[in-house]
């Protein structure tokens, strides 16, 4: 192949943010403008255009998804699926990934400073959605001048705004992998999110929303994320890591200290977690996780059939066995209706210790899917 | 692009017979595709627009990773999700005898596709019929290798057998090929000689 020379300017490359005038319309009807998108590229668009990837995040990730977290200091946070000879390849690829709508790494949110007022949004900020997060993600392809993508990719919340993308823009894209995800949020999921946001709004700190410049509600961020966290694991994988065992003890106190190892944890990744994230954000990214279902037009697999009816991109969905967040359940529904309405889809069950976070983890299984499954999309244009 | 033929490891006899057959440029279902052999040959060399059902997770994985439209799921379960008539054809391949419901899922094969092709392994093979005549034993042969506790084959069938229920289903025998050792044998006596049918339905 002819190798053109690579278009660079300064909207591509790391760390970026850009200020879009807007208005994005939003699901709730109101409107947001300026859209304040920060994002991340990689790799170079090709002269025809079409090897861009999108690359989602989940609810407490972020646009560094292959670079180093300019807070945590830690490897990006999919460093196994996107980098030099991963599936996502910034040799071959454009690679791009933006901190999602609501979020708080740089992204309209409720930290950010609404116009009219001068003063941060907290709670005034409009309820978003899953769909919002993907127009947003929209608007940005346009300014970076994207026009149809050649995948787009994602676990968890990510795979909704995968699974989101070819209902809403059914020809941008040519293939879609959506991981550990479902196609609406089951009444389990929402309530596991409702615990979280009430730890939150239980905290004093939380005053409402409008803590910005005062103490912020880390005790309350962090009793959700701790429950949260227990939902990214399987059974076994706790067992196995944990077990009963004490923490830097022989005997039990006889009180409530972290007397096992995995309180212990719990409570690190609790703590550590306050560090980088604002805890309104994730009141609205849960609702926005809360609200997300595919077949809200029509029940059950007949409106999911139709919700997929228009695109023509090719589907892969993956599943893990010990994912009971997004059971393998959620992934068949969402394969019996792309077979349905007659899209090429794919579908497999990985097995894997790790439950939910098994997307993000050591799986070698996955990255060979994901690799395959890409590259028989460039192939056959 | 297209591979040289020479590039490719050999098809099972059943499955090349089948890949000979099938006019290019169509679409097909590959039902019980393992790791998408068939599939990969029908795709690279007669640009056949191929998708495939497989209940094991690790040929699903393989038959993806070689670029395959493969989704993990059960015969008797999953065929019922796709639509009437959405592919040229639907194939079966040595999968019919480990199948819950056999007729009906060659019954949703022929719902599915305008035609099916089916292949099994012949019971009543002689050498099926001296290891039960003479040794009192359940076979255990090339193309049956398993001892009848673990053999995944839970309904036998012998070359009349399924001739028979497609007469009393009234469907239309298309084709039908017969192997033995390999290589294609008579239908004079096929009941007898082959280890192997293909058969290509119509409804």
């Amino acid at each position: 192949m002819v190798s053109a020379p690579p278009m660079i300017d300064d909207r591509h490359g790391p760390a970026r943010k850009v200020r879009l005038a807007g208005p994005l319309p939003l699901d709730s009807g109101a409107m947001l403008a300026p859209v304040e998108i920060a994002y991340e590229t990689y790799g170079h668009l090709n002269a025809a255009g079409d090897n861009a990837i999108l690359v989602c995040h989940a609810l407490t990730g972020d646009q560094y998804v292959a670079s180093t977290h300019p807070m945590t200091g830690k490897p990006g946070w999919w460093w196994r699926m996107v980098g030099p000879d991963k599936p996502i390849d910034p040799a071959r690829h454009f690679i791009i990934c933006a901190n999602v709508l609501g979020s708080c790494m740089g992204s309209s949110g409720p930290a950010s400073i609404d116009a009219a007022t001068g003063h941060q949004y907290a709670m005034r900020f409009p309820v978003i959605t899953v769909g919002d997060m993907v127009r947003a993600q929209a608007m940005l392809l346009d300014h970076l001048g994207v026009g149809r993508l050649a995948a787009v990719v994602g676990g968890s919340m990510g795979g909704m705004q995968a699974l989101a993308w070819p209902t809403l823009f059914p020809d941008r894209m040519r293939s879609v992998l959506a991981i550990a995800t479902a196609a609406r949020h089951s009444a389990q999921n929402i309530a596991f999110h409702e615990v979280g946001r009430q730890a939150i709004m239980a905290d004093p700190h939380w005053a409402g929303g409008d803590y910005y410049g005062g103490e912020p509600p880390s005790a309350g961020l962090a009793v959700a994320r701790m429950a949260a966290h227990i939902t990214y694991l399987s059974e076994a994988g706790l067992t196995e890591k944990f077990g009963r065992r004490l923490q830097g003890r022989d005997e039990k106190t006889f009180g409530f200290d972290a007397d096992f190892q995995v309180e212990s944890y719990l409570r690190h990744q609790g703590l550590s977690f306050v560090d980088r994230f604002d805890a309104n954000s994730y009141l609205y990214i849960t609702r926005a996780m809360d609200y997300f279902d595919l077949a809200e037009d029509g029940a059950g697999e007949g409106g999911l059939a139709r919700a997929f009816g228009r695109t023509r991109a090719r589907f892969c969905l993956v599943s893990f066995d010990t994912d009971w967040l997004y059971p393998t359940a959620e992934s068949r529904a969402i394969v019996h209706a792309l077979n349905a309405a007659g899209a090429e889809a794919s579908f497999v069950e990985l097995a894997s210790p790790f439950g939910h976070d098994a997307f993000l983890l050591d799986t070698p299984d996955l990255l060979r899917v994901a690799d395959g499954f890409l590259r028989a999309g460039e192939s056959a244009v | 692009m297209t591979r040289p033929l020479q590039s490719r490891p050999a098809l099972r006899p059943d499955l090349a017979l089948m890949a000979r057959m099938v006019t290019p440029g169509t679409r097909l279902l590959d039902v019980g595709c393992g790791d998408g052999a068939l599939m990969a040959v029908l795709r690279d060399e007669k640009q056949v627009d191929a998708r495939g059902l497989e209940l094991d997770a690790a040929n699903v994985a393989a038959a993806v990773a070689r670029g395959l439209s493969v989704v993990q799921g059960d015969a008797d379960i999953d065929l019922g999700h796709y639509p009437a008539a959405s592919f040229d054809y639907a194939v079966l391949s040595q999968t019919l005898q480990t199948t819950r419901r056999p007729d009906q899922v060659v019954d949703e094969l022929l719902r599915i596709g305008r035609q099916a092709f089916v292949s099994f392994p012949n019971f009543a093979h002689w050498r099926g019929r001296l290891s039960l005549l003479w040794g009192g034993r359940m076979p255990v042969t090339r193309l049956l290798p398993e001892s009848w506790y673990v053999t995944p084959n839970i309904h036998h069938v012998t070359i009349d057998d399924f001739r028979a229920l497609v007469r009393e289903r009234g469907w239309s025998i298309d084709g039908q090929w017969f192997l033995s050792g390999d290589k294609e044998t008579t239908h004079a006596g096929a009941n007898f000689f082959a280890e192997h049918a293909v058969f290509l339905l119509r409804r």
